[in-house]
């Protein structure tokens, strides 16, 4: 199989530099990183790493031990059954078609959740794919400004 | 117990069996110092450049086993001692290096001697720690030195602001490590083990691939014993030189680039390849589709990540080389019979026959190749020997009739120019009962040249052997080869020092060698008078190392022979 897009958690402890940890061992050896999503892990000191790159069986199962050898890591997963689901932020003037791209949205798990004197913003949460779809569907409306917030996924 | 952060240094040193520090001091570290001063349950080794401090620290963690101690200051004095961790990193060396930071207040003003040393180490040390408060020095200096030497040995830098140094809080280091993200698979699987097992004996021409991560384990004798009760021939990479006896019949010599013809051919038609705490470097593979073609590889190593990192193992065992080795062992006891391999060792033969490691010697002048010989024949195993990078090395690898493990150390994953003679000092202190030869080149010599004054001063007596052709050798040796003989930039005749007024300026010894007769001569007088020595022996300029084989090329197809002109 070529290079196929691959979704990695990383489970990690909550310290100094461990993300800067991770990101360089990518750099590092020339692994590619599509996006980078990063939080506490709730009531814990682990905080989840979800990355999602692309790369070979033979890339990706480097790339998943040798995350395991930062002392750091706890667990890595590379997800093969997962439900992965990314956040969109987009800014649109007013004067475009509002209900168009209210109703849009709403079929994207979405709403407008911020109206201004001239632009308003609309936020989508759906699978990566889906939130592509989406910003490809808007493009007549002009969006001013996207920003997307890279993928979280859970194995099912 | 209560006591600053400097303090702490010093008595976690002392806990840990620590005699040895390579070390130079400067603003950042002055607290520490201070307590060094102050203390003697270790010995400071000032050395005259912070590379050289981490180089020695190498040559006694690989001569004694045990975790090599560097100690610097911060800005200049760290990045000084970069490549000495790289170093470490690429040869899997345990070390914790201890280096000074600009106080708390100060950091990220681009203060005094500021760097960001954390941030420059992730990525050639197996881990670092900036310590932000006294009362974590404990925890982090003993989580440092178990994780420099447990698993695939590594270095471990530790960065402390001035501040902290000075900081009071509670030390105890009774503690015990709680790593929980950090736990080394030692055991090796035993189902893997008897599949592997199995495998073994099925196959009709086994090859041993041994690699230095053998030394790291300890597990040379095992190793030696497992290949005898097996009748199975082995190769040797450049970092295992010494597990098996040079004259171990089943040792065929080393494989790779500037292996044996025997070696490299045997690992191409092999059928069984037992790798055994070795990476599957670029050097020894040659082009990697080509590799070992025919063959199922078992493949044992600590680091599950080097597994099937090139290669692909067919039967994968991560786990600590001595106890997998030592389980092997029980389940082949009386299921191998050495003599079923006695048509694949005839073929071996047939190759080393062919082709032996060889050179032609030249009436008046002596050959490099000789020298390293010569050592060998003149002391042997009471020899330790480290090497810097490039022809010497290779020779020194090729011709030196090895005996035991860790009596090799040499620079392999970096190949770092200037490591060999400060670690033939951490080498000399380490075993001062051997006496320790740094075989070097007149180009590698100059690197870290300075530390003729260490080595007298701390009457560390190393004998470097400069096997002087005036040229950058192995960088010409390409440049004639693959660069129709443009010599940039490496011809050192219009370069040379005077050798002997340079090491005599130092107070040590200087010996101008040209004939057989004052080589001899030179090395005994060397070794009687236990001194500092450089003994500068004027070779064939031009020779070559071989066999070859060219970068990217395929193990089976190697330069033999080439006469330069």
């Amino acid at each position: 199989m070529a290079d196929a897009r691959r979704v990695i958690s990383v489970i990690v402890i909550n310290e100094a530099s461990v993300l800067s940890r991770v990101t360089d061992l990518f750099s590092g050896r020339g692994y590619n990183i599509e996006s980078l999503t990063v939080a506490p892990v709730p009531d814990s000191k682990y905080s989840r790493l979800t990355i999602v790159t692309s790369g070979s069986i033979r890339v990706s199962e480097q790339i998943v031990k040798q995350l395991h050898k930062l002392i750091p890591v706890l667990k890595v997963y590379e997800h093969a059954d997962l439900v992965e689901k990314e956040m969109a932020l987009v800014k649109f003037p007013v004067n475009e078609s509002l209900s168009d791209i209210s109703a849009l949205a709403a079929a994207y798990n979405g709403s407008i959740v911020n109206v201004g004197d001239e632009t308003i913003i609309v936020m989508v949460a759906d699978e990566p794919k889906r939130v592509n779809n989406f910003l490809n569907l808007v493009k007549r409306y002009h969006p001013k400004e996207i920003v997307r917030s890279g993928s979280v996924a859970l194995e099912r | 117990m209560q006591m600053s952060g400097a303090q702490m240094v010093i008595e976690a040193l002392i806990a840990e069996g620590v005699d040895t520090v390579f070390g130079y001091p400067g603003g950042a570290i002055m607290n520490v110092y201070d307590e060094i001063y102050k203390q003697d349950g270790f010995e400071h080794i000032l050395t005259r450049h912070e590379q050289a401090s981490v180089h020695a620290a190498e040559g006694y963690a690989k001569a004694s086993g045990k975790v090599g101690v560097a100690m610097i200051t911060s800005g200049p004095g760290f990045t000084n001692a970069v490549t000495g961790l790289a170093d470490a990193y690429m040869d899997s060396i345990p070390l914790v290096v201890i280096s000074g930071q600009v106080p708390m207040s100060l950091i990220g003003t681009d203060a005094f001697q500021e760097i960001d040393a954390v941030g420059i180490s992730r990525s050639c040390t197996k881990h670092n720690y900036l310590v932000t408060d006294a009362s974590e020095l404990p925890r982090i200096l003993k989580e440092a030195f178990y994780i420099a030497a447990s698993g695939r040995p590594g270095p471990v830098h530790i960065d402390i602001p001035k501040d902290v140094t000075a900081q009071v809080a509670e030390f105890d280091y009774s503690r015990p490590i709680e790593l929980e993200t950090y736990k080394p698979t030692v055991k090796g699987n035993a189902r893997q083990i008897k599949k592997a097992v199995d495998v073994i004996v099925k196959a009709k021409r086994p090859l041993f691939y041994l690699g230095g991560g053998i030394i790291n384990s300890n597990a040379s004798e095992e190793v030696r014993r497992f290949v005898k009760m097996t009748g199975i021939p082995a190769v040797e990479t450049f970092m295992a030189r010494g597990t098996l006896r040079y004259d171990d019949k089943l040792l065929i010599s080393m494989l790779g680039m500037h292996g044996s013809y025997a070696a490299n051919m045997a690992m191409s038609e092999t059928d069984l390849v037992i790798a055994l705490g070795a990476r599957f470097d670029d050097r020894v593979t040659g082009k990697l589709s080509e590799f070992a073609k025919n063959a199922d590889v078992i493949h044992v190593d600590i680091d599950p990540a080097s597994i099937s990192k090139l290669v692909h193992a067919n039967f994968p065992i991560v786990g600590d080389v001595k106890g997998v080795v030592t389980a092997m062992m029980e389940l082949i006891a009386d299921k191998v019979n050495a003599s079923r391999y006695e048509p694949w060792l005839e073929t071996i033969a047939n190759f080393e026959k062919l082709h032996p490691l060889s050179y032609q010697e030249e009436k008046d002048v002596i050959k490099p190749q000789w020298v390293v010989e010569r050592i060998g024949e003149l002391l042997g195993d009471r020899a330790n020997i480290s090497t810097d990078v490039g022809q010497h090395q290779m020779w020194a690898a090729q011709f030196y009739p090895f005996t035991r493990a860790r009596q090799f150390v040499s620079s392999g994953g970096l190949g770092t120019m200037g490591f060999g003679f400060p670690a033939a000092m951490g080498v000399k202190r380490a075993d001062m009962d051997r006496v320790s030869i740094n075989i070097t080149g007149d180009g590698s010599i100059l690197m870290n040249i300075q530390e003729l004054m260490t080595a007298v001063e701390n009457k560390l007596p190393v004998i470097n052997v400069i096997l002087n052709n005036q040229y950058l050798g192995m960088v010409r040796q390409w440049q004639t080869l693959f660069y129709d003989k443009r010599h940039s930039s490496t011809d050192l005749s219009a370069g040379q020092p005077n050798f002997t007024m340079l090491v005599e300026s130092f107070g040590g010894v200087g010996y101008e060698v040209g004939t057989k007769a004052e080589f001899d001569a030179a090395l005994k007088d060397a070794v009687e008078k236990n001194v500092v020595a450089l003994i500068n022996v004027s070779v064939a300029r031009l020779e070559n190392v071989m066999p070859m084989v060219p970068s990217g090329g395929s193990l089976f197809n190697m330069m033999l022979a080439s006469k330069e002109k």
